[in-house]
């Protein structure tokens, strides 16, 4: 295949995306801060049309960049996932960034180029695109979550992820370096051929370390710290992002690593897995009961849900994948759904974040109040609202690899995290009023809407989420 | 129509009355009488239905029928639904009894009340389910999304400590409930399939089916409830408002009887047998003391709910005797119980719209204004003593017959449970409704009203009906229930060929 039939096929959303990007710097550049609108719209569309470009493109599996790149199901299917995650994040964040005076051409850039970096890391097939891709992805973030530079907390949040971030990128490094030291390759396919019979301790300690940087960027506990802070600090529509996109492709990129470069010693890997997601279930539960600030409930929440989903991936069979892709997709309508919800929390012109402050959202606005609450149910997990079937999936996979204890882990964990979603509920339903929110733009409630009846009616027509999520698993082994 | 068949049909039907609901704009007087009659007029077409369902039931088979199958999830999991002897009896008291608990919100329900109305019809669609699902995880999908409507009926209608009671409610029926969400997924990943008629025929091995009973057990205990899990029922009671109440006890503690006799008495015999014991120890134990508690209440509500307990104790009882008798009285009691304690709510309900207080105390001499009411609440009560003449004397005397086969001790302890609930209940009569009409806040109190009365007669009628008549219900399940002790019987001799080739 040359090159240009290359970037045309397998390599299309990324080529859109790259070549808009550096047009979009051109018209920011010149027309300087009344760009915003214009660029933010051009973006969206960008996102929309390498959505397409996904939808509409190739369905065959291809190897590119000498085998550093690979074009198969399971990446279309996540990046089709990380791709509405960046599209509907640019879409809720222009009247919160024109509000709060944040209007600048740069963040749609900036989430752009961190959508490359996914896009890239998701079909990373060597350990060079795998750190390429987390770089450009994390720099981008980095530079976002202090997007609000004259506010204390966004530039505390951006440093703390900046400072946590180098340091993981630096473990994800020495990882890699020592499994090419050991290996003596940076090809995935090649290092699991490189591994026969017991690793050598050289490649056990090359696994921890990328295991664990990886684990910073998907937030497991116990890597998780920045996360409430960051989702605290940073601006919401920001935090939308962090809990949306990222997370996709560091979970499909651990995915794919775990399975492709280490197939032959899953028993090493899989107790890191499990770790991290009992780790990760049972402080996402815990901690997220004491919370007041709806940010940082849903930081837990998403640590806890990234527990979940790697329960998925612990069961270290196709059935896990495939549970891991369905839990990612719902994932991310539920977190979606959330935030647009939580961003139109403003009272008077000023964003609140209080969870308190929803209380009486059932009367002042009774369609959002029920779908928040119908969210909430979701997030927990109660059937038949789709957050019970991304759960179904993974422990189903769980189960039928034997890992029992994980399993009951997992839904003792469910059941107590359920405490504080309903509490939110409380918050909507039972309490008192507080003062009704401002009337909130279009594109909020439209997001809220789409999302809850996706929550609502996934039972009903449930085959193209996982049908595509089998097809992706496929791909994979 | 589009392939899908009656049981379909009535389970969405309601939703269909929800969404109608949802349409209505604004607060006026005419819109929210619009919004009860259309909900009232929905389940009174859906119990029409449901006896339609019932005219093409064939009693004389154990065998599924109606039975509807689409794919749904691919692999494994399929759409299917279906009734026989052990649903068919639940699925007509639900749609019988939730055009009372619409009505007795006519007046009661002050504030959203077309919330109020959508929560009851999404709630019957889900109940309905429950009894019609014949996939285990359609099933839990129905089982478990009964939650939510219920959490908000109690937590936005409901008393003053609502928030408790409904958090309460929900996370003792989650953690339960999940436990047997990990028991489905081990036997999907056993057998390959969730679909129930194929389970029921899946031997599983003994060893399994002790994890998978336990499992199991978590959730129809809870749901029940039998003690010592029972703790949510007495909150939720009180704080509910009134239909909440009524259909909690009527129709969502059925389902963990529901539960035992679906699934874990004829899919896990070897574990109900071996744990049988503990069963019987558990139902005598809330039997016996759930009435003690009882007898000392100060709050109506909280009374009637102990006695719901150790009512279902003999519900558990009969059925794990594995004796005709005792699983076709644990079946009568169960549906004669729906009827009886939920007219004891309504009954409740009736004085608490007027006094707005559920203190036994702020009561009696209620015969000298209300003697309508007084007769009724006295069939009632006596119902739920179990006198003979009443539905609730045939069920309790058949589990007692049941467990007198099975086990005279625990018959015995049981026995105990009727003289006791006797000493309650009348206690609790006289208090309220006898003595001198002394407290002047009760010099006004009204007699039943006529939409009160419409509400009582249907359910006296039954009440006695199946007290003189018990064969309907009985026949219904009879050949079910034949067809599950034949299979437990012809286990018990296999397992004996076994011992005995041992030997």
């Amino acid at each position: 295949m040359s090159f240009s039939t290359a970037l045309a096929h397998h390599f299309l959303p990324e080529t859109i995306l790259a070549l808009g990007v550096l047009a979009l710097i051109l018209i920011g550049a010149w027309r300087g801060t009344r760009a915003f609108g214009l660029v933010n719209e051009l973006a969206a569309g960008l996102l929309g049309l390498a959505i397409l470009a996904l939808f509409f493109g190739q369905t065959s599996e291809a190897s590119l960049f000498e085998g550093a790149f690979v074009d198969d199901a399971f990446a279309r299917f996540v990046k089709v996932l990380t791709l509405v995650g960046s599209l509907v994040t640019i879409l809720m964040s222009r009247d919160y960034l024109q509000r709060a005076k944040l209007g600048n051409f740069e963040f749609p850039v900036l989430v752009v180029l961190s959508t490359i970096g996914m896009l890239l890391l998701v079909s990373a097939d060597n350990l060079i695109a795998l750190y390429l891709g987390i770089e450009l992805m994390s720099l981008a973030l980095y530079v976002v979550a202090a997007f609000d530079r004259d506010d204390a907390r966004a530039s505390e949040a951006g440093l703390k992820y900046f400072v946590l971030g180098a340091l993981s990128s630096g473990m994800l490094l020495y990882g890699a370096s020592l499994l090419y030291g050991f290996s003596g390759t940076i090809s995935f396919d090649g290092i699991a051929k490189a591994i026969t019979g017991a690793p050598p301790l050289g490649v056990i300690f090359g696994l921890v370390f990328v295991l664990a940087g990886l684990a910073f960027k998907m937030s497991a506990a116990p890597f998780h710290m920045w996360t409430p802070d960051v989702y605290e600090g940073a601006p919401t529509p920001v935090t939308a992002f962090f809990a949306s996109a990222p997370k996709m492709a560091a979970v499909a990129i651990t995915a794919r690593i775990v399975f492709t470069a280490f197939p032959g010693i899953v028993g090493q890997w899989q107790q890191i897995v499990i770790f991290l997601a009992i780790a990760s279930m049972l402080l996402g539960s815990f901690a997220a009961i004491g919370q007041t600030s709806i940010k940082r409930l849903m930081a837990y929440s998403s640590i806890g849900h990234m527990g979940f989903a790697l329960v998925g991936l612990a069961a270290g069979n196709e059935a896990g994948v495939r549970g891991v892709a369905i839990y990612l997709a719902i994932y991310l309508v539920m977190t979606l759904g959330a935030f647009a919800a939580i961003l139109q929390m403003r009272v008077e012109g000023r964003p609140v974040e209080k969870i308190s402050d929803l209380s009486g959202l059932s009367r002042n606005n009774g369609t959002a109040a029920f779908f928040l609450a119908m969210l909430m149910f979701s997030l927990a997990g109660v059937p038949p609202l789709a957050g019970f079937f991304a759960k179904y999936y993974v422990l189903l996979a769980a189960v039928d690899a034997g890992l029992y204890p994980l399993a009951i882990v997992g839904v003792l964990a469910s059941a107590i995290s359920a405490f504080y979603y309903l509490r939110v509920v409380k918050v909507i339903y039972f309490d008192e009023p507080a003062p009704a929110f401002d009337h909130s733009p279009l594109s909020l409630r439209a997001v809220l809407a789409v999302s809850t009846l996706f929550v609502l009616g996934f039972w009903v027509y449930p085959a193209p989420v996982v049908e595509a999520a089998t097809a992706a698993a496929k791909s994979l082994f | 129509m589009f392939g899908f068949g009656i049981l379909t049909g009535l389970t969405f039907l309601p939703l269909v009355g929800a969404a109608f609901i949802l349409t209505l704009k604004g607060e006026s007087e005419a819109t929210l009488r619009n919004a009860k009659w259309a909900a009232l007029l929905t389940t009174i077409v859906v119990f029409l239905l449901s006896l339609v369902v019932w005219g093409r039931f064939d009693t004389a088979s154990a065998a599924f029928q109606l039975v509807e199958e689409r794919a749904w999830f691919g692999a494994g999991l399929t759409y299917k639904m279906g009734v026989d002897g052990f649903s068919i009896p639940f699925v007509l008291l639900t749609t019988f009894l939730t055009p009372f608990a619409i009505l007795a919100s006519w007046e009661s329900v002050k504030f959203r009340l077309k919330e109020y109305l959508v929560a009851f019809l999404v709630l019957e669609t889900l109940m309905i389910g429950v009894f019609c699902a014949l996939d285990l995880v359609l099933f839990y999908l129905f089982f478990e999304g009964g939650l939510i409507p219920m959490f908000l009926i109690i937590g936005i209608w409901g008393g003053k400590r609502r928030v408790y009671a409904s958090f309460k409610f929900f996370l003792y029926t989650l953690a339960g409930s999940l436990l047997m969400l990990i028991a489905i997924l081990a036997i999907y990943g056993k057998t390959g399939t969730t679909d129930i008629a194929i389970l029921l025929e899946t031997k599983f091995p003994p060893s399994m089916q002790i994890w998978l009973w336990l499992a199991f057990f978590a959730s129809f205990a809870v749901k029940m409830p039998m003690w010592p899990v029972h703790t949510w029922l007495p909150d939720a009671h009180v704080e509910a408002p009134t239909a909440g109440s009524v259909i909690l006890a009527a129709i969502l503690l059925k389902m963990g009887g529901y539960g035992f006799i679906r699934f874990s008495l004829p899919m896990f015999p070897d574990a109900s047998a071996y744990f049988a014991p503990l069963v019987y120890a558990l139902s005598v134990i809330a039997v016996i003391y759930t009435s003690l508690v009882a007898l000392v209440q100060e709050d109506i509500k909280k009374l009637i709910a102990y006695s719901s307990i150790a009512h279902m104790g003999f519900v558990t009882m009969g059925l794990f005797t594995l004796t005709t008798q005792g699983v076709q009285g644990a079946m009568f009691l169960m549906i004669s119980h729906g009827f009886v304690s939920g007219a004891l709510f309504l009954c409740v309900g009736v004085i608490y719209d007027r006094m707005h207080t559920r203190e036994i105390a702020a009561y009696g001499g209620l015969v000298n204004r209300m003697p309508l009411y007084a007769v009724t609440f006295m069939i009632f009560t006596m119902a739920n003593v179990g006198l003979p003449g009443t539905s609730g004397f045939v069920g309790e005397f058949l589990t007692l017959a049941g467990a007198f086969v099975a086990n005279s001790w625990v018959a015995l302890f049981a026995t105990s449970g009727v003289v006791l609930s006797a000493a309650y209940a009348l206690y609790l009569y006289r208090r309220v409704v006898f003595g001198a009409l002394e407290k002047p806040s009760l010099q006004t109190i009204s007699d039943l009203s006529a939409r009160e009365l419409v509400l009582f007669v249907p359910l006296i009628a039954l009440t006695l009906y199946y007290g003189v008549r018990p064969q309907p219900i009985i026949d219904a399940s009879a050949a079910a229930v034949a067809n599950l002790l034949q299979s437990h019987t012809a286990l018990a001799n296999a397992a004996h060929v076994v011992a005995q080739a041992a030997q």
